[in-house]
């Protein structure tokens, strides 16, 4: 291996260890938060690699469950991934959550408001049955108004169809 | 044929004559008019010559009342304007006696002249319909008095004087639609309130775009409209009173969606869909007073209704049967009976203001269709095929379906379309960019 080449890993590395120094997220450091201007909270993110971050959270853990067409069931996998969640979120009591339930562009907007509903209380439902109290949970649905994906086949509608858990501070009980 | 015009017989007698030259657009025999139910194929040719300006001020109006009068009769598919350039005869006033050979000859059917005056911010409209072939003027003459600002608005009761007179139906053209004006990319799609002219003019806002607002709807009066806006973050049913622009939250129980609502015809009752624990049902809620009630009580999604014009049934979907289905029951509540019966999925009925057809939209192998059906479910007909059209919308005559198209792929779009129940003249409906969910008020008074 080449000088410059080993420059360059090493270049890699600090930009890698950079990126998981809590303090790149401001004073609150890795799932830390504060009230910002206008009373709106920010909430760092931290490293995928720190377990207590949200960035680990969303990242490590996942935040979503994918859902098959018009169905709300949980699949093995989302089961799995939900399951993660709970666990996480009994350590880390300080986070309340919305569940945020979604779906394809594939039907009329009332049913999708009404179908992701659906999704984002089955998600709700199974964290409540892994331990999470139900005071910290709220669900809302967007039926098919925010599409993470924007293209018209199924690869992307697989992944618009999800509940979503985002955490905030401040859980409260 | 029917004679449902009392000037009906008088005008047959004309025909007579000048039938031989017409083009088929009328009854051979008949007196000028258009039989909707039989369907038109061939549109009926008119004129509408500037009107006469009485006076300096009411010279800006003279083309402008005119083009908009020609273009309402021509934007139904079924009159064929003969363009100015085509004219012979000129009309210099108003009682002059019509020079019918001159109108004969360039084959106009239907000629429509008329006057302004202004004065101030006033000004005056008059006009006549005749028939050309029969030498005969159709119906009395009117006169609409209003501000220059309403000009526009004068032109479109001219129009629906002249459509209803030759149709024997109520016209459509002085009529609003409340719709949702978007913007911004795909995922992040930028909603707002707005209202217009049913032709796509005087485009007005209503809501900012902070918040998510979706599917409005006009009272059966006009001057109020229900959404579902995002404002607190949640879904939730809204109601703006138009003139002064001001909203009230409709409903306020924590840890709820409300959506779908629709007035009842009293103008006071609201029934919409509440979602609770991820299960959606239909509920019912007096503006007045407050008060609400249940109506259904099941596991699967109610949503999306409407009721029939003469308040005492109430049509919705359901997926109760696995796919969504339409659905009839009484006002109150009660047994629903399914009306869908074709193969594929159905939902957002809307009942005609006729209260003769429930329009709807249909998915079937992976296109979406906008449709029209008996209120028992017979005779459905699809009149719309893309990949994403929904939402219909009924024009105050129950003849014209607006609904939203929207095109595929990350750089897809909504826009509004309008489309007669017998699938004729589908065309878009200007809304000053990408629209959705449009909602047809009443005719105007």
């Amino acid at each position: 291996m080449s000088y410059v080449t080993k420059a360059m890993l090493l270049i890699a590395v600090l930009g890698l260890a950079a990126c998981n120094n809590p303090d790149r997220f401001g004073a609150g450091g890795a799932g830390g938060a504060g009230a910002g201007a206008g009373g709106i909270d920010s909430t760092g993110l931290g490293g995928p690699n720190d377990p207590t971050s949200v960035a680990y959270f969303q990242q490590t853990l996942g935040d979503r469950v994918f859902f098959a067409v018009d169905q709300s069931t949980l699949s093995d996998e989302a089961r799995a991934t939900l399951t993660g969640q709970a666990q996480w979120l009994q350590t880390n009591s300080d986070y309340a959550l919305i569940v945020e339930g979604h779906a394809d562009e594939q039907g009329t907007r009332q049913y999708n408001l009404a179908l992701g509903a659906r999704r984002a209380s089955a998600a709700q439902n199974f964290l409540v049955s892994q331990g999470v109290a139900a005071s910290r949970i709220r669900t809302v649905s967007y039926g098919k108004e925010r599409p993470v994906e924007v293209c018209s086949t199924e690869d992307c509608y697989s992944r618009n169809r999800r509940a979503v858990t985002v955490l905030s501070m401040g859980a409260g009980s | 044929m029917t004679y449902q015009s009392p000037f009906g017989l008088l005008l047959a007698i004309g025909l007579v004559f000048g039938g031989l030259l017409a083009a088929p657009a009328v009854a051979q025999n008949g007196p000028l008019r258009i039989e909707l139910t039989e369907g038109v194929i061939e549109p009926l040719p008119f004129a509408v010559p500037d009107l006469v300006a009485e006076n300096g001020a009411a010279g800006e109006f003279a083309k402008t009342i005119a083009r908009v009068i020609a273009s309402d009769l021509a934007g139904t598919g079924l009159f064929r304007e003969i363009p100015a350039s085509a004219h012979i005869g000129r009309v210099d006033s108003f009682d002059a006696p019509v020079a019918y050979a001159d109108w004969k000859a360039i084959n106009a059917q239907a000629l429509v002249t008329g006057a302004v005056s202004a004065s101030g911010d006033r000004i005056v409209v008059k006009f006549r319909l005749f028939d050309v072939f029969s030498g005969q003027q159709m119906g009395e003459g009117l006169q609409f008095a209003g501000t220059t600002q309403s000009w526009r608005r004068m032109a479109h009761k001219v129009a629906d004087a002249v459509y209803s007179r030759i149709t024997g139906e109520g016209g459509y053209f002085d009529s609003r639609v409340v719709f949702v004006s978007e913007s911004g990319p795909k995922n992040e799609r930028a909603k707002r309130l707005a209202v217009m002219d049913y032709d796509g003019e005087n485009v007005q806002y209503l809501t900012d775009s902070r918040s998510i607002v979706l599917a409005p709807r006009f009272s059966p009066t006009g001057d109020r409209i229900l959404y579902t806006s995002y404002q607190s973050g949640f879904p939730k049913i809204y109601l703006m009173d138009v003139a002064s622009v001001q909203a009230r939250a409709l409903e306020d129980q924590p840890g709820t969606m409300t959506f779908a609502p629709r007035f009842a015809p009293d103008g006071r009752t609201v029934v919409f869909s509440l979602e609770q624990g991820g299960n959606s049902d239909l509920y019912t809620v007096d503006t007045a007073t407050g008060a609400s009630g249940r109506l259904t009580n099941a596991p699967s999604i109610e949503t999306a209704p409407d009721y029939s014009p003469d308040g005492s049934q109430i049509v919705f979907e359901s997926d109760r049967s696995g796919t969504q289905q339409i659905y009839v029951m009484s006002a109150g509540g009660g047994e629903p009976r399914r009306i869908s019966n074709g193969p594929g999925r159905y939902s957002t009925p809307v009942w005609s203001p006729r209260g003769d057809y429930i329009a709807f939209t249909k998915q079937h192998q992976g296109r979406f269709h906008i449709g029209v059906m008996r209120v028992d479910g017979s005779e459905e007909r699809l009149l719309t095929a893309s990949f994403l059209d929904e939402g219909p919308t009924w024009s105050p005559n129950g003849r014209v379906i607006m609904f939203t198209r929207e095109t595929a792929g990350a750089a897809g779009q909504s826009s509004l379309y309008s489309v007669d129940i017998t699938g004729r003249n589908l065309r878009p409906v200007g809304s000053n960019g990408a629209a959705s969910d449009p909602s047809w008020s009443p005719l105007l008074p």
